[in-house]
């Protein structure tokens, strides 16, 4: 179980993944792009003067439609790796989700509000739909974990173990709030439903950026700088707080930070599986399990298999999509049990 | 010094520990003894803040315990509990490099106090395997480890509080683990210690306190306290107590 490669080793690696995750995701799609023409059309949107040949049919697609999904897969990938390991973290368990403590189900659970609601309300307006929906899957997935945190303090502290199986509860209360929504939805409710809950990069717009970008950039930011009582946690509760931190404040940040993160991401891109789940644990198995290396590293392994996950979505029955979160699941789930089994010999 | 004053723990409707009236002074090491369930780790717990006292303060310095912030008290006090839960692959020298987090004592200067900390405890073979890969002796020996560094080098001032840090050990390094805690002694640090065997208390300790059902029943030297007199009213056990041949200290042997 020793690491098997050095940290710096390891970020020019995943510098080098996520550059071609993001080159190919660029130039891969129902209309492929020359990879050369794909780096300096990119190179042109970025205000960088290319010479020669016509780029204009390139530049449209980069810059309409492939490059706001490129950077919401970064983005979402990114976010979902980092809140997967300070939940893995937080429960110092290496099999531990982001959406544990509520919060996926919860922002599924806005979501559908949102859609069934807006259905039965005759519609919402065109304009302001996705905002809405995204409005009410944020504040579905802050409010179901701000309950989980809430359920789990007892005389000013919390328990992450109570936290964990009210975390169940409330997705199993929040599953069945769904299910109702599912079986009075009608048929068009039900597809826009059923893509949500599965997961998507389709229909990304700039606009739709703002807001990940911001919450994205905040956790990333954050959370390196709990990277010490991060690895001090690991420890044990009180063992960390012999060690001088604060432990209880930081147990509210991170549940905060992931609250923020996942929330963001699931009201952006839907429901996206695995991806906080296993890439802490893989990048742990790479370069162990020291934080301040391993926060870094999954961001950056995140957003490039974020990316691949979602070429391959939209390459395997191109020119139809499959939702992203499908992918995740089939390459996640058999990883996870792998990693399970491999425990027991 | 560490100070408990008048000091007593609830759990619920059960007072689990009172009466506690303790110093640990600079140089000594303070054993604590007494049978399962008599308050020995309350009294640790309440010692080192984690538990709150229902009654009565604990002093560090002139300052009350609660009232010193986090890195500074880290800096004076170390707690190694009974057992631990680290589940991660670290290798052994980042855990015991978990015990320098409240310093800022640089990197080279890390590594050195992480190698003799490792050497302290008879553990300095065992660097840059994962921890765990490790036996439970092993383990406790690199946690025994984390917390001298985390003081080292044991100068006036520093407390360590142990709880049973020789359980998993073999008979050799339940040696070595105390002859660790006194050399950190005589440094001029503090160390308070809960141990279960009479013998190792006998020979290790300059003080213990014998504790029954939450309240000290005997605070003293070693031959004050392991008299055969009170070890049965609060183990039940009959003994026989006599001198070491060599050492002097009391010897003893169960009837």
């Amino acid at each position: 179980m020793n690491p098997v490669i050095r940290p710096r080793s390891l970020f020019i690696a995943l510098g080098l993944l996520l550059a071609l995750a993001l080159w190919l995701s660029l130039a891969l799609g129902p209309v492929s792009l020359p990879l050369l023409d794909t780096l300096k059309a990119a190179l042109r949107l970025l205000g960088l003067a290319q010479p020669g040949d016509d780029l204009a049919q390139a530049e449209l697609i980069l810059g309409q439609i492939r490059l706001p999904r490129t950077l919401l897969g970064l983005l979402v990938g990114a976010v979902l790796a980092l809140c997967g390991v300070a939940m893995q973290g937080l429960f110092r368990n290496p099999l531990a989700d982001p959406g544990l403590i509520g919060v996926s189900s919860g922002a599924a659970l806005g979501a559908s509000i949102a859609i069934v609601g807006g259905a039965a309300l005759g519609g919402l307006p065109e304009a302001f739909a996705p905002y809405l929906l995204s409005l009410f899957a944020f504040i579905g997935g802050l409010g179901v974990t701000a309950l989980v945190y809430r359920l789990g303090r007892r005389d000013g502290e919390t328990n992450v173990a109570t936290m964990l199986l009210a975390g169940i509860a409330l997705t199993a209360l929040a599953g069945a709030a769904i299910g109702l929504f599912t079986y009075l939805a009608d048929d068009a409710t039900l597809r826009t439903l059923t893509f949500w809950n599965l997961g998507s990069l389709n229909g990304a717009s700039y606009a739709r950026l703002w807001p990940l970008l911001l919450v994205t950039a905040a956790v990333a930011l954050w959370l390196p700088r709990r990277a010490k009582a991060l690895n001090a946690l690991l420890l044990g509760e009180s063992e960390a707080r012999h060690l001088g931190f604060a432990v209880e404040r930081i147990k509210a940040e991170l549940v905060f930070c992931t609250a923020l993160g996942v929330g963001a991401a699931v009201a952006a891109a839907g429901m996206i599986g695995f991806i906080g789940l296993v890439v802490p644990h893989l990048v742990r198995l790479l370069v162990g399990p020291d934080h301040r290396v391993l926060l870094p590293a999954s961001a950056l392994a995140g957003a490039s298999l974020l990316l691949l996950a979602d070429l391959a979505a939209r390459l395997v029955l191109a020119p139809a999509e499959l939702p992203i979160g499908i992918v995740t699941a089939l390459i996640g789930a058999p990883f996870f049990l792998y990693l399970l089994l491999r425990g027991r010999t | 010094m560490l100070r408990a004053e008048n000091l007593a723990v609830q759990r619920g409707p059960c007072t689990v520990l009172a009466d506690i009236n303790l110093e640990l002074r600079p140089g000594e090491v303070l054993g604590v003894l007494g049978p399962n369930g008599a308050g020995k780790s309350t009294l640790l717990g309440a010692l080192c803040g984690e538990l709150q006292p229902s009654h009565g303060d604990v002093w560090l310095d002139q300052r009350r315990l609660q009232d010193w912030p986090g890195s500074e008290r880290a800096q004076r006090l170390a707690v190694l509990p009974q057992t631990s839960t680290l589940n991660f692959a670290f290798r052994v020298e980042e855990v015991v490099g978990m015990g320098r987090l409240p310093h800022a004592s640089g990197r080279l200067r890390d590594a050195q106090i992480i190698k003799q900390a490792l050497e302290a405890a008879d553990a300095l073979h065992l660097a840059g395997r994962s921890y765990l890969a490790l036996s439970g002796g092993e383990r406790q020996r690199v946690h025994l480890a984390r917390v001298l560094a985390q003081l080292w080098p044991g100068g006036e001032g520093q407390m360590l509080l142990l709880d049973e840090p020789t359980s998993m050990l073999d008979p050799l390094h339940q040696h070595t683990t105390l002859q660790a805690a006194r050399a950190f002694v005589e440094q001029g640090a503090a160390v308070l210690v809960i141990l279960h065997d009479l013998n190792l208390a006998a020979r290790y300790c300059d003080r213990l306190l014998l504790l029954e059902r939450g309240r000290p029943h005997a605070l003293g030297s070693p031959e004050d306290v392991l008299r055969a007199e009170p070890l049965q009213a609060v183990f039940g056990l009959e003994v026989l107590v006599q001198r070491h041949p060599e050492r002097g200290h009391p010897l003893i042997v169960a009837r």
